[in-house]
């Protein structure tokens, strides 16, 4: 290892009335895969743009190989010296090609001053060939699945002549094989003397890819270690600063009346359509009061069939019962209609009416039942609503009429969480319901689901944390490239069973408590 | 990335609210500032011509803006999806000229002084058709609503000047007339019909169900769907709702002018968008509504009335107009990004 290529001390950052960053601190050497670890709100996200100069810091100093970074030191001026950063949403234009995108804005010149096409598309192949890529430059950027595109990312970067390249969650959409091609550049990356900052929140790639770690805690610096000598649970200690961060469930409400049952849902795959991913003959049943926890990678499936079990997406085959009753599946209403509530993924995009008041978003599908005349709204039944729902979760709120979009992450989800038990559902689909909101936050979530199965309620929990499935289920259905690979007990469960089921198909050895689907 | 600012925004809105109650400028601007400038305007019309402020000279201002406002209101409503309708000056023309020729063409005295009625409700029934037509290709096809009206727009006023080769049709009977030039106890008609259109329209969208889902559909229409809401057929819906008020606009007009014109209505649609946006509805979808639609709608009449009594040439009208509306939303938008980030 040589020397520091990047110091960052005491970095500050204050928002109104938050203080996002208070006194961190960072070093990575040359040559050096650096995992900047923490849970959400920990302060990745903001360090990574006072580093990449979008935004100022409140204090502190920043020295990139030597040279002190201040705010006149524009993320141009910053990619200029060696600093590049790939964003978990990319930068690039899907109707250029692959070597206009990696040259955007640099594109070389003819002495004429038109642009010097063929250079272009010369040079561009000799980066993709040095990172062993089979990609032709010509090709538009938007026929690219999510890996390649990365890939071009990292291209783009080399380009610069970048020698600390940030990568902000750069797995997280990708396949486990893609994910090893990408280890591998990120190794070739490191042998030529390239520092990368490595923001993820899969630890075990942490062991895999990265020399050291540094985590951070509710916006300040915790510890740097290397990764030889820790372990996955140390780095989570850390991270949490305590050692378990779910207590699983005691008391169990499932009967025997089955409330939702899901038979043979096929889907042949649409590649125009990434939420349409094939779905092999996938059939599940869910009791009364029973949680059900869908694991699985992004992608597997597990969202996917709630979109189709909710009548959001299409598929080609398949039936929907609730309560003994088929579902037709065309239109979420149907799916309302019947009985059938989703908290969808992302809460932004697909749940929230961001600049709409509170009122609005929660009495939204209610007000059929809450109507006069079956055309006004009845505001005495809405509010009265409003106050239920808000005492019972737990809401906090200077008042109904404040924009949802103002609240924060776990407010605004037990505002949709709120959305859907006023429609008193017999089932209801949560998807990541605990993505990026605070410990506390998540407790209580978890506290409404387990109310509504007490309330007979049939639940699907989705989560992409191993912990949370295991916490809240009463069994765990493992999903796996559009396939149902396991139905388990929850607590019979143990994390490598799952893991395993998940990425490989089938159970670990000798594990006898899983049962396979098919 | 966006998770931090979350976190930011989290304890803003927790934390109990401890800004000071101090005035601030541009919040009041935002909320008031187009009725404000609406007020000044009024005052300097009227220190400058005498004639500005007189009754007569202000139920002409309100005549002339019941005819675009009630389509206003009509496309305060597209624009709340996040659309636009550009063919509601051709579908104005279009759905007058039809009723017009039809009665004219029989025959007024054929329908025993009702020959009004027949005009009315051919244009709404053109109009509404017309819309219908617009929010099917819309959904049906996603083709932006923009490209749709637009091909929408030279679409009808084309048919327009087909079906009377160009030519105007006038010579209608007292009762058509009266809904152009009558009046209720001083009030005119067509001022009459914007109130009772303004009045239905801001109870719809304040009120009841149906305008909850159109500010859904604006606000997020992938939040809306899978909230239950039928989003094609809400978008259907408020082309057809606007193209009704086209019709309607145009009867009103052709009777106020005593003749039904191919080239009624031309550069309306820039008028009603106009007093939409000056009025505060966002381009985006989901935010806005008909009260300020209707000042919008009301400073267009007052400053190009304003204007012509103080004899400026129409030319500058134009330019005025458009700095008006670029000004209006930029100081929107100004406003709503430091709300954003404070």
């Amino acid at each position: 290892m040589g020397h520091a290529i990047l110091e960052a001390a005491d970095i500050r950052k204050v928002f109104p009335g938050v203080v996002a960053l208070d006194g961190v601190r960072l070093a990575v050497e040359q040559g050096e895969v650096h995992a900047l670890l923490g849970e959400n709100g920990a302060g990745k996200s903001t360090f990574l743009k006072i580093l990449a100069g979008a935004q100022p810091s409140d204090g502190g100093e920043l020295l990139f190989d030597g040279r002190t970074l201040d705010r006149a030191d524009t993320p141009i001026v910053r990619q200029r010296l060696g600093i590049v950063t790939i964003y978990q949403e990319f930068n690039l234009l899907p109707a250029m090609t692959i070597a206009e995108n990696m040259y955007l804005g640099r594109e070389p010149l003819r002495r004429n001053g038109l642009i010097d096409w063929r250079r272009m598309y010369r040079d561009a192949q000799a980066v993709i060939d040095e990172l062993g890529l089979d990609l032709d430059p010509r090709m538009p950027v938007r026929v690219l699945s999510v890996a390649e595109q990365q890939m071009v990312e990292i291209s783009k970067a080399l380009t610069m002549n970048a020698r600390l390249i940030i990568m902000d969650e750069p797995t997280a959409a990708l396949s486990g094989k893609e994910v090893d091609k990408l280890h591998r550049i990120i190794h070739g990356l490191r042998a030529k003397g390239i520092s990368i900052i490595y923001v993820t929140h899969r630890l075990v790639e942490v062991m895999a890819v990265c020399d050291r770690y540094t985590v951070f805690r509710d916006g300040r610096y915790v510890a740097t270690r290397d990764v030889q000598g820790s372990s996955v649970s140390d780095m989570v200690r850390l991270m949490v600063g305590r050692d378990v961060e779910f207590q699983r469930r005691s008391d169990r409400f499932a009967g025997e009346r089955v409330m939702l049952e899901v038979r043979g849902v096929s889907r042949a795959g649409n590649l125009a359509d990434p939420h349409a991913c094939v779905l092999d003959d996938l059939s599940v049943q869910v009791r009364a009061g029973e949680i059900v926890g869908f694991a699985g990678l992004v992608g597997a499936g597990r969202t996917e069939l709630a979109r189709v079990i909710f009548g959001a997406d299409g598929c080609d085959s398949g039936v929907i019962v609730v309560d003994g009753r088929v579902v037709p599946m065309r239109k979420p209403g149907d799916a309302i209609a019947a009985g059938i509530a989703l908290v969808p993924e992302d809460r932004k995009q697909q749940g929230c009416f961001l600049p709409h008041s509170i009122r609005h978003n929660m009495s939204l599908p209610s007000l059929k039942r809450l109507s006069k005349w079956k055309f006004f709204v009845d505001e005495a039944g809405e509010r009265a609503l409003i106050a239920d729902y808000t005492r019972k979760l737990g809401i906090r709120m200077a008042n109904d009429e404040v924009a949802i979009g103002t609240l924060s992450g776990g407010n605004q989800q037990k505002v949709l969480l709120a959305r859907c038990m006023a429609l008193h559902p017999k089932v209801l689909i949560v998807d990541e319901p605990t993505r990026g909101i605070d410990v506390g936050a998540k407790a209580e979530v978890h506290q409404v689901l387990f109310e509504m199965a007490k309330a007979g309620v049939a639940v699907i929990v989705i989560s992409s944390e191993l912990p949370e499935v295991m916490a809240v289920s009463d069994r765990i259905v493992t999903f796996r490239e559009g396939r149902i690979t396991g139905s388990v007990a929850a607590e019979a469960a143990t994390e490598e069973d799952l893991m395993s089921l998940m990425a490989l198909g089938g159970p670990a050895d000798g594990a006898a408590h899983v049962h396979a689907a098919h | 990335m966006g998770k931090d600012k979350t976190m930011a925004t989290a304890t803003l809105a927790t934390e109990p609210p401890n800004r000071k109650r101090s005035f601030d400028v541009v919040q009041f601007l935002e909320k008031y500032g187009v009725l404000l400038f609406l007020i000044v305007l009024c005052v300097a019309f009227g220190m400058s011509s005498p004639n500005f402020l007189s009754v007569r000279n202000l139920t002409n201002i309100l005549t002339e803006v019941s005819i675009y406002g009630i389509v206003a209101v009509g496309m305060t409503c597209v624009i709340l999806t996040g659309g636009v309708d550009l063919a509601v000056g051709s579908v104005l023309a279009f759905a007058a000229l039809a009723g017009a020729w039809v009665i004219t063409g029989v025959g007024q005295g054929a329908f025993f002084g009702m020959g009004f009625l027949v005009a009315l409700l051919i244009a709404c029934a053109i109009g509404t058709l017309t819309g219908y037509i617009h929010g099917k290709t819309i959904t049906a096809f996603n083709v932006p609503p923009f490209i749709v009206t637009l091909g929408g727009m030279t679409i009808w006023r084309g048919a327009t000047l087909v079906m009377n080769d160009g030519a105007p049709i006038a010579g209608f009977d007292a009762g058509y007339r009266w809904w152009g030039r009558g009046d209720v106890l001083g009030i005119p008609v067509p001022v009459l019909v914007l109130f009772a259109v303004a009045a239905v329209g801001y109870v719809v969208l304040r009120y009841t169900r149906y305008g909850r889902q159109i500010y859904a559909v604006g606000g997020n229409p992938e939040a809306a769907r899978l909230t239950g809401i039928d989003v094609s057929r809400i978008l259907v819906s408020v082309y057809v709702i606007v193209g009704f008020l086209a019709g309607l606009a145009g009867f009103l007009l052709s009777a106020r002018l005593g003749s039904a014109e191919a080239i009624a209505g031309s550069s309306y649609e820039l008028r009603i968008i106009a007093s939409v946006v000056i009025g505060g509805t966002s381009l985006f979808g989901g935010m806005g509504g008909i009260g300020g639609t209707m000042i919008g709608a009301l400073l267009i009449g007052v400053l190009l009335n304003g204007l012509v009594m103080m004899n400026v040439s129409p030319y500058y009208q134009q330019i005025v107009m458009g700095v008006i509306i670029v000004l209006a939303v930029a100081f929107d938008t100004y406003a709503k990004m430091r709300r954003g980030k404070r």
